[in-house]
């Protein structure tokens, strides 16, 4: 118990203190740094619960793909963020709103489990004990057997925003030089080099 | 699930999967053919979409799937059925003026069938997994669809649009069914159903169900969350617009139907006046917000708001006759609304530029009278005129809500529908008594026949309405 409470408050401490530089870190660079910071400690709460699949596609998706993404935007990009930042005094009250929706979200869930624990029990497939079966088998034994047709069309979906990506940005540009392997691997010196011979003193 | 158990699912999903695998072949015949294969792609998705209907014509014996999240009933194949014809007329409608209309390309019949796939598998779900995920097929490949003219500023545009609220509401949607689960601890809808008889309602539940609607309406354009419709109508290309008014509403308002009447069936009082709340307030903008309007697609855009609104009135009166009058309405206002949107794909000048005022219209009885015929039957059964089908729509529902003792509502909704009729008889004048400013040239043989059967149809309801009513009680009494 003592050792799982102190890498909670680790865990939770420099979660709340990363994303805390998130937002008031001056460069965008730090920022997705201390972003990947935030997400790495989210993984180790979501381990610290059993939640192990959880954790590492947090660390697989998040920051694997997604922040290192942002950083490539950040990097790449030509915004100005000093500019963006400018009027962010101005939504704070706006974002304070927000939160406090969020705050009241919160109590109102974790109030309403704890007022009535009955709630937990009725849910429909709830996950084995962590000690009969780890969480990733227990998804895997029911993503492919009872959860198989939500999974076929969460896989259509992603063909079709494939195919709306390729439609919606892919153009045909002429005039563009192109590799071409298979020319490059069949040409031979006898192709390839034009041999000249040049008399001495004269030029070509 | 076993291995039988999987197989009858199978056969029970056949229409869907033939969709499914076909888009997925015509998609790799597209690229391997290269640009110049779109006559032929539409050509082989329009045949697809006919083989899915015609087997679900003939298919015997009923079922759930898949552990229960896909139902397949007389209601989900009339609905299905309707949604298939709907796609089918949009697609061949759009062949003739995929060129001009800047969509000739081979992904724009394949998305078509994807979207299609979605609109099946919505009118079929009996989950709330299976609700969200088939509206995201279907949405995602209606936004595309939507920019699919990329170069067009307007067309990018109400793509974008569409994205984004379409983003927000799906968030609201979610949010709402997290609600539900987390409430009654089920997703599906018998089982939510159990649920709220065994325990009744708490005021989270009542919360799940307002945000669940809210994304709904966004996809039937009911008011208040009607604020894409005549942007994203007016920017898309025409062909694409057609297909937005038609299939994508009859999905949404057959998933609506069994999304209140299956699982919330116990809390009817709840969810009847929001529906009321929304039923009027769409007739009313529908009625009154049109009248400005000089662009015709944004016309049909307020015109489609208000035909919700009163397809709506049915579904509040939560009887078999107000399901039976929803379905008549849908199919009316399909065929009607593919008519109106065939007429408007053929007004094109001579020298090949499309014009969408209605203006343009003045002086038609004079240039081409057949179209102008047929448009202002359109016209007159849009705005519920007898004989024509568009009275018989709006009188079910309307007997309905009666009979359900919403007396308000069907006033409300009457009155609607006189101050509506101000902006159809306009068009209408326009075209018979104005003088004619050019000639349109002379629309396609596709256009003409779509045109021709739905003002045949329209005109002709009180001889065909018998079969028709019939179907439809077939597929009301599924839920009664």
């Amino acid at each position: 118990m003592g050792l799982q409470a102190l890498f909670f408050y680790l865990f939770s401490f420099v979660a709340v203190a990363s994303a805390f530089m998130v937002i008031s870190a001056r460069n965008p660079v730090y920022s997705v740094l201390f972003l990947i910071l935030t997400f790495f400690n989210a993984a180790g709460l979501f381990l610290l619960t059993g939640a192990e699949f959880l954790a590492m596609i947090l660390l697989v998706v998040y920051i694997g793909a997604v922040a290192v993404l942002f950083l490539f935007v950040v990097m790449m990009l030509d915004i100005d963020f000093t500019e963006l930042r400018a009027g962010v005094l101005d939504y704070a009250p706006v974002g304070a709103l927000i939160g406090l929706v969020l705050a009241a979200e919160l109590i109102i869930v974790v109030g309403g489990s704890t007022l009535s624990p009955e709630i937990a029990k009725s849910i429909s497939m709830p996950i084995p004990a962590i000690t009969e079966r780890t969480n990733t088998a227990a998804l895997g034994d029911v993503l492919y057997t009872h959860y198989v047709y939500f999974f076929q069309i969460a896989g259509l979906v992603l063909l079709v925003a494939m195919i709306g990506a390729i439609v919606l940005t892919l153009r045909h540009r002429q005039n563009i030089k192109r590799q071409d392997i298979p020319t490059q691997v069949a040409r031979s010196p006898k192709t390839a080099v034009e041999v000249v011979k040049v008399k001495s003193g004269q030029g070509l | 699930m076993t291995a039988e158990t999987f197989l009858a699912s199978l056969h029970l999903s056949t229409p869907e999967l033939i969709l499914a695998v076909g888009a997925m072949v015509l998609l790799m015949i597209g690229v391997f053919t290269g640009e110049k294969s779109s006559g032929l792609v539409t050509g082989l998705a329009v045949g697809l979409l006919a083989v899915s209907g015609a087997w679900l014509i003939w298919q015997t014996g009923d079922g759930q799937a898949y552990g229960g999240v896909f139902l397949s009933d007389p209601f989900a194949r009339f609905m299905k059925v309707l949604t298939l014809a709907g796609s089918m007329a949009t697609l061949i409608m759009s062949a003739g003026e995929a060129r001009s209309a800047g969509i000739d390309r081979f992904e724009f019949p394949v998305l078509v069938v994807l979207a299609t796939l979605g609109m099946l598998l919505m009118i079929s779900a009996n989950d709330l997994i299976s609700v969200y995920l088939a509206l995201e097929l279907q949405s995602l490949a209606l936004y595309v669809v939507a920019a699919m003219h990329r170069d067009n500023l307007r067309s990018t545009e109400a793509g974008l649009k569409y994205f984004v609220l379409g983003a927000l509401s799906s968030g609201m949607l979610l949010y709402g069914m997290s609600l539900v689960y987390g409430f009654t601890g089920h997703t599906g809808f018998e089982a939510i159903a159990s649920a709220l008889s065994a325990e009744g309602r708490s005021l989270g539940l009542v919360f799940g169900l307002v945000f669940i609607l809210a994304g709904v309406a966004f996809k039937i354009s009911a008011v208040p969350f009607h604020m894409w419709t005549p942007d994203v109508y007016e920017g898309a290309p025409t062909p694409v617009t057609a297909f937005f008014a038609a299939a994508p509403k009859i999905a949404a308002m057959a998933m609506l139907i069994r999304l209140v009447i299956t699982p919330f069936e116990p809390i009817v009082a709840d969810w009847r006046q929001i529906v009321v709340f929304i039923s009027i307030a769409s007739m009313l903008l529908g009625a009154f917000a049109a009248i400005g309007q000089r662009n015709i697609k944004r016309l049909m855009a307020y015109s489609s708001i208000g035909h919700m609104g009163y397809a709506l009135v049915g579904l509040a009166s939560g009887s078999m006759a107000g399901v039976r009058g929803v379905l008549i309405y849908m199919l009316v206002y399909m065929v009607m609304t593919l008519g109106t949107f065939a007429c408007i794909l053929a007004m094109k000048r001579k020298d090949g530029n499309h014009v969408e005022n209605v203006d343009d219209l003045a002086g038609l009885s004079q240039t081409n009278p057949l179209m102008a015929t047929v448009l202002t039957v359109m016209m007159f059964s849009l705005a519920g005129i007898p004989p024509l089908a568009g009275f018989f729509a709006k009188y079910f529902v309307f007997m309905a809500a009666v009979e359900a003792q919403l007396y308000a509502l069907a006033i409300i909704g009457v009155l609607a529908s006189v101050v509506g009729a101000y902006y159809y008889l306009r068009v209408i004048k326009l075209m018979w008594f104005d003088e004619a400013k050019g000639e349109f040239a002379r629309p396609s043989g596709v256009l003409r026949l779509v045109y021709g059967l739905s003002g045949l149809f329209v005109a002709a309801y009180v001889l065909i309405g018998g079969p028709i009513g019939t179907a439809a009680e077939v597929a009301a009494r599924t839920f009664f």
